[in-house]
């Protein structure tokens, strides 16, 4: 569904990513990990239009992304939960919800998503009214997803979803990704440092060190891998 | 009493006026975080415009004054979105100083642009009456009916202004890029879009504010923005920056002290010092203006 290839985005001089290449199948959830400054978040952002590419492609349902605006990706149906979550904080709930689901134009389809979202995270519907900076770190998150799920994505990009929140937290959500996964068919790229919970819900992981893939693999064998034991998995 | 009363009348219409001009500023700088300090210049050539177009038509009618005004605004939106995107846009992303600097130098080339001889040049020029004149007494207070039109005008705009951004959805994407422009992207706003929308509507307000500043003036000239700009920049400031009825507000009350304290003969040298003096005040007690919010801000 997504083809990365050999792409390239660097911030000045600094090469932040360079040259990694990654294919993500329809209806999976593949996971990107990798510590401090690997370059997942970049990798996301180049994907979405939010920086420009330096070389390399992005090939997204057979058409060329490398270019596109970040409106046009998102209309393609490129959803992506940015990292620290970005919600619109002076707004409320509610206010978030619709801004996300901005380039939809069907109402049907629009509270069918609502629904949907509610479904998921039965929460929201109870904060719908409140502002969206008072709510909790994990509310936040699922906020951030639910906006995402307004656009109607077909593919769903996730940076960090854990980070920040509480350990039970993390489970919850973690469910949650892949309930929408399972449920609705939405193929998922997730990015985390939490590579222990990275690798168990995905099929295939990409671990990425300073800019490039350094391996990759099914999860399961990336699980038993023991050099990345050493490195991520505390041992 | 009623002198009190006159003075309040003739602030009100310089405030709004100023008002018009503060909008621009805190609408580029809410959805930008930068001050568009060309913005003065779009409102010296708004009236430019039409003074062009005035001397064309009959004077004293309300349909010639209400055409004039069009053009202005107009005229102003495509130069306010033509200075963005051949000069702002480029540089997008760079340090914002540099975006500044260049802003003052874009504000310095109209400024000598319209003082070549061939273009205008420097002697200031009588602003034709466009729309109807009268007096109206209430008692002993005189409106000229051009002040009903700056009020009325510059009230009707505002009115606008907020349906747009409020109620339809190029107004719902100019709020999402002030509070987050990466988050707005991400939902799907086309960032160009709504930034090129953003400059044509201020430079539009700042094109009326040129017209009906030119009308009650009555003169213009290439420099006649600077201190209007200056002062519309302070108000926009004293508002809280990037709220638009804040920008309304702080326009409506700069131009009310200023008139107020100018109207008093012991204190009318010290106008401008007492209007920055409240300026300093306000933003002492409160530092993100009347209506600013405390967000914070990455620069
Ligand atoms: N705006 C920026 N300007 C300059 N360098 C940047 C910028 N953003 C990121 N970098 C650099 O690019 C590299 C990759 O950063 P990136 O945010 O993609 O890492 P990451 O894998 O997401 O890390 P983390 O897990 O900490 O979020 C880092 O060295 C970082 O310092
Ligand atoms: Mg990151």
């Amino acid at each position: 569904m997504l083809s990365v290839a050999n792409l390239s985005v660097s911030y000045g001089a600094i090469n932040a990513v360079d040259g990694v290449s990654f294919a993500v199948p329809a209806g999976a959830i593949v996971t990107l990990i990798g510590g401090n400054g690997a370059g997942k978040t970049t990798t996301l952002r180049a994907l979405s239009g939010l920086l420009r590419t330096r070389g390399g492609s992005i090939t997204f349902d057979g058409a060329d992304l490398t270019r596109l605006p970040p409106h046009e990706i998102v209309a393609r149906g490129l959803g992506h939960v940015p990292e620290g979550r970005m919600i619109f904080a002076n707004l409320t709930v509610d206010e978030n919800l619709a801004m996300g689901a901005y380039l939809q134009h069907d109402r049907q389809r629009i509270a069918e998503n609502r629904d949907y979202v509610f479904g998921i995270f039965p929460r929201l519907k109870e904060r719908l009214r409140q502002s969206a900076g008072t709510l909790s770190g994990g509310e936040q998150q699922m906020l951030a997803i639910g906006r995402a799920l307004m656009g109607s994505p077909k593919f769903l990009m996730l940076d960090e979803p854990s980070l920040g929140l509480a350990p039970r937290l993390v489970g919850t959500i973690f469910e949650k990704i892949q309930e929408i996964n399972r449920s609705h068919g939405l193929t998922i790229l997730l990015v985390e440092q939490n590579a222990r919970l990275a690798l168990e819900v995905s099929s295939h992981a990409h671990v990425l060190e300073t800019g490039r893939v350094v391996m990759s693999g099914p999860s399961a064998e990336l699980r038993a891998d023991p050099r990345l034991k050493a490195a991520y998995l505390g041992g | 009493m009623t002198e009190f009363l006159q003075q309040l009348v003739n602030g009100l219409s310089l405030g709004a006026i100023y008002a018009l001009i503060a909008l621009g500023y805190t609408m580029v700088y809410g959805v930008l975080r930068f001050i568009n300090f060309a913005h003065s210049e779009v409102f010296m050539v708004g009236a430019m415009i039409g003074l062009g177009l005035g001397r064309h038509l009959p004077e004293g009618t309300l349909w010639g004054g209400l055409v004039v005004l069009t053009a202005a605004m107009a005229g102003s939106a495509l130069l306010g979105v033509t200075i963005e995107r051949l000069v702002y846009r480029p540089l997008r992303g760079t340090a914002t100083l540099n975006v500044l600097i260049t802003a003052i130098g874009v504000s310095l080339l109209l400024q000598s642009v319209f003082q070549h001889p061939q273009v205008f040049g420097a002697t200031p020029q009588l602003f034709p009456a466009v729309f109807p004149v009268k007096k109206i007494g209430f008692g002993d207070l005189v409106i000229s009916s051009n002040q009903l039109v700056v009020i009325t005008v510059a009230a009707l705009l505002i009115v606008v202004l907020q349906l747009v951004v409020f109620r339809t959805r190029m107004g719902t994407a100019m709020r999402a890029v002030a509070l987050n422009p990466q988050a707005a992207q991400l939902v799907g706003v086309n960032l160009n879009a709504v930034i090129s929308f953003t400059f044509a509507l201020g430079s539009a307000l700042a094109g009326a504010g040129g017209v009906l500043y030119a009308l009650n003036y009555p003169s213009v000239e290439p420099l006649m923005g600077v201190m209007p700009g200056l002062k519309a920049f302070v108000a926009a400031v004293l508002g809280g920056i990037g709220s638009i009825p804040g920008a309304a507000l702080g326009g409506l009350i700069l131009g009310t002290v200023e008139t107020l304290v100018g109207g008093s003969a012991a204190l009318s040298t010290y106008k401008d010092a007492i209007a920055f003096a409240v300026l300093i005040l306000i933003l002492l007690c409160r530092p993100t203006g009347l209506l600013g919010r405390s967000t914070a801000e990455k620069v």
